[in-house]
């Protein structure tokens, strides 16, 4: 069982694996992988709880209403996992600040706290637009050759690889 | 098939969480979890991603449509309209550098202990996503502009899907084979 406390596997025993996965989520649940619907879910748990009224009126919260379902239970899995992974390899460790960004835009927490905020807003606004993220179109979606799907991950790596260059090489970059 | 499975709620929450553990360890051991990894791959400079994706494609289609040959699963294609997927797939681009995860690696990166994606990514994702549900019924003109629905390729190509997926997964192997070539 020595594979398992490996840091690293090959991207494609890992790619490979997540598409065997997919085969069993469709044949056992009828459901495929997604990840982005959870935390729709779970941004409405929270607003009742603060505001103390129901969602269950709002239109959106109709189509996906506030309840803990599958996706749910597989992103809080998805946690575990990789808990699990990187106890196993020795790799778990508390960092605050990702090595790439501190070599661009230097050691404070703050701009990259704010930037990995807003971030996450955009990309949670994007993901609900979309109907999807890079797990439930990039994967599952691409993998049942739906035009949505395909169409949403090439764009999502378009806006990305733009993006990027201008947040780490300016507009001139 | 296995309608009885499907439908029994308990089991399923179960199965959700054992095929979410498979998923983040996956994850894990892939390397995209980190941060550095992704932003690397949207700077077109480790294509690590790209590889575990195309490959997760390359497997998961032969495998999905050889079992809804023999009616074995049904598909759940998402729909989609030129302002759903254009205009969100562009935004979750954009939100996909700043932040440096997606909402499953995010969960990945969480568990092996990246603050970053805790304090700051996590919560900014539930944020975004609480003000894309109120924004959602002033949208409904912008979202239904150019619809084409729950459609497929083969559907669209009005051919066998095998026509489809045979070159495809042609393809993805010649591009592993470039960037393999190439070292990155």
């Amino acid at each position: 069982m020595e594979f398992l406390t490996l840091k690293i596997w090959s991207p494609y025993i890992v790619g490979a694996g997540i598409g065997i996965l997919s085969w069993f989520t469709f044949l056992i649940s009828n459901k495929p992988i997604g990840c982005s619907t959870a935390f729709a879910r779970t941004s409405g748990m929270i607003e009742q709880i603060i505001t103390g009224k129901s969602l269950n009126n709002q239109p959106y919260y109709q189509k996906f209403p506030v309840v803990i379902d599958w996706e749910w239970m597989f992103v809080i899995g998805i946690i575990i996992g990789s808990i699990i992974s990187a106890l196993l390899s020795g790799e778990f460790q508390f960092r605050f600040i990702p090595s790439l960004w501190m070599a661009r835009f230097g050691i404070a927490f703050f701009p990259r706290f704010i930037t990995a905020l807003l971030g996450g807003i955009v990309l949670g606004i994007g993901a609900r637009w979309a109907g999807g993220c890079t797990s439930g179109h990039g994967i599952s979606g691409t993998m049942q050759l739906a035009l949505s799907s395909w169409l949403a991950a090439i764009l999502f790596f378009v806006g990305g690889v733009f993006a990027a260059r201008i947040i780490y090489y300016g507009l001139g970059g | 098939m296995l309608k009885r499975l499907h439908s029994n709620n308990r089991i399923q929450m179960v199965i959700g969480l054992l095929a979410g553990i498979v998923f983040g360890f996956l994850l894990q051991k892939g390397g995209v979890a980190k941060y550095d990894v992704i932003m690397g791959q949207l700077l077109l400079k480790d294509f690590t991603v790209i590889k575990i994706m195309l490959s997760a494609i390359l497997v998961g289609t032969v495998g999905i449509y050889f079992m809804k040959g023999f009616e074995m699963i049904e598909l759940h294609p998402k729909p989609g309209s030129i302002g759903i997927t254009v205009i969100g797939g562009l935004i979750f681009g954009v939100g996909f550098a700043l932040l440096g995860y997606c909402p499953g690696t995010i969960s990945a990166a969480i568990g092996q202990g990246n603050l970053d994606a805790l304090l700051g990514g996590f919560v900014g994702i539930l944020i975004g996503s609480g003000i894309f549900a109120h924004l959602y019924p002033k949208l409904d003109r912008v979202l239904k502009f150019g619809w084409f629905g729950e459609i497929t390729l083969p559907e669209i190509l009005k051919v066998n899907h095998w026509i489809v997926i045979i070159p495809v997964c042609i393809l993805i192997v010649i591009f592993f084979y470039i960037l393999e070539s190439t070292g990155l």
